[in-house]
């Protein structure tokens, strides 16, 4: 009897195979969705500093060297990857990367820095907002409408070409 | 001279002993995590022990703590000689999202000497694995400091010697650009 449950356990065993991950040896991606490292791309950046403000952990620091230059220094001791800044970011400059493999042996090796130019106006010297979506709906410049004809004039033809945007789309001109 | 203590502790069996300051749990799940099969950190020769003054290593979770703070002093003081310290999630790295607390003195690294963290909250099992597999100099570490600059500022007022006089007009030389 002991013999013959001791070979059914060595089958058992046999059968249920290898679980363990190989994993330092060979890497393991991280599910979809998972938040790791956020990282910042300066491209894209207009240091709007939403990010800072709305940092729970506070550790995405600003320092405004001068009116045209400012800091932005993300630490990444105490960060949660709560990806609040990615969340924040009117540019979608923040992305929450798949990384994890942070792990180091010097506390400095998380920061990221930015050095942003900060556009001014050129009459009071002080950085602006963009124009909201509201704003670039607005009419800029002069129309030539024709009132008396109780027609629309547009001002330039370029968007008015004769060739067909889209191929299989054709329109007919007189 | 950290690196050849690993050298040196790496040809043996580390021994860790797990230290919990008045994290949230969260870590010490993960942690727990890791010696399980699935994981399976006894591969390296890691064993989790029950007292520090069996352990070579201590791993450490949660934020430096008023409470807790000399218990954790004693209990790294316990240790014998070459030991390492791994700060283990946020709290342990900077002091988590309460570090500016009465109760929170921040960081471990405060009162302990810390040699290596695993930022994360918290962090996932692989990076804990992959955190000693640093340590034992299985595999090279992957972050860096990284350092941006916006280097072309995009106002041609900057850029004197990129404006060409042609005529009457003045002209930006790299206006496509920008």
């Amino acid at each position: 009897m002991s013999l013959k449950s001791k070979l059914k356990e060595t089958l058992l065993c046999l059968k249920a195979g290898r679980v363990t991950l190989p994993y330092p040896a060979r890497g393991h991606p991280a599910p979809e969705g998972f938040r790791g490292r956020p990282v910042f791309n300066a491209a894209k950046c207009t240091g709007c500093a939403g990010c800072a403000n709305n940092c729970p952990a506070r550790e995405i620091l600003v320092l405004d060297v001068c009116q045209e230059i400012r800091i932005l220094k993300y630490l990444g001791r105490r960060c949660a990857y709560c990806g609040r800044c990615a969340e924040v970011c009117p540019e979608r400059a923040i992305t929450m990367s798949q990384e994890f493999e942070t792990a180091t042996d010097s506390i400095g090796d998380l920061q990221q820095r930015l050095e942003l130019f900060m556009s001014t106006c050129q009459r009071c010297g002080r950085c602006f907002d963009p124009p909201s979506v509201l704003e670039e709906l607005k009419l800029k410049g002069y129309r030539l409408d024709d009132l008396a004809n109780e027609r629309w004039v547009f001002g330039s033809k370029a968007y008015l070409t004769s060739e067909p945007a889209v191929d299989d789309i054709r329109i007919e001109w007189d | 001279m950290l690196k050849t203590l690993c050298q040196k502790m790496s040809g043996r069996s580390l021994w860790v002993y797990h230290a919990n300051s008045g994290g949230c749990n969260g870590c010490d799940i993960e942690v727990l995590n890791v010696l399980t099969p699935y994981y399976d950190v006894e591969r390296f020769g890691i064993k989790l022990v029950g007292s520090p003054r069996h352990a070579d290593v201590m791993l450490c979770q949660g934020p430096a703590l008023r409470a807790t703070a000399k218990a954790l002093r004693r209990a790294y003081e316990a240790m014998p000689a070459p030991k390492l310290v791994f700060a283990i999630g946020s709290c342990a790295c900077g002091g988590g999202i309460w570090f500016d607390s009465y109760p929170v003195i921040g960081p471990i690294e405060k009162l302990i000497p810390v040699d290596f963290y695993i930022p994360g909250c918290p962090p996932r099992p692989e990076a804990i694995v992959y955190g000693v597999a640093v340590a034992l100099g299985l595999v090279d570490k992957k972050t860096a400091p990284a350092q941006f600059k916006q280097l072309e500022l995009p106002v041609p007022r900057y850029h004197p010697k990129d404006l060409l006089g042609s005529g009457e007009m003045v002209v930006y030389e790299k206006a496509e650009k920008v």
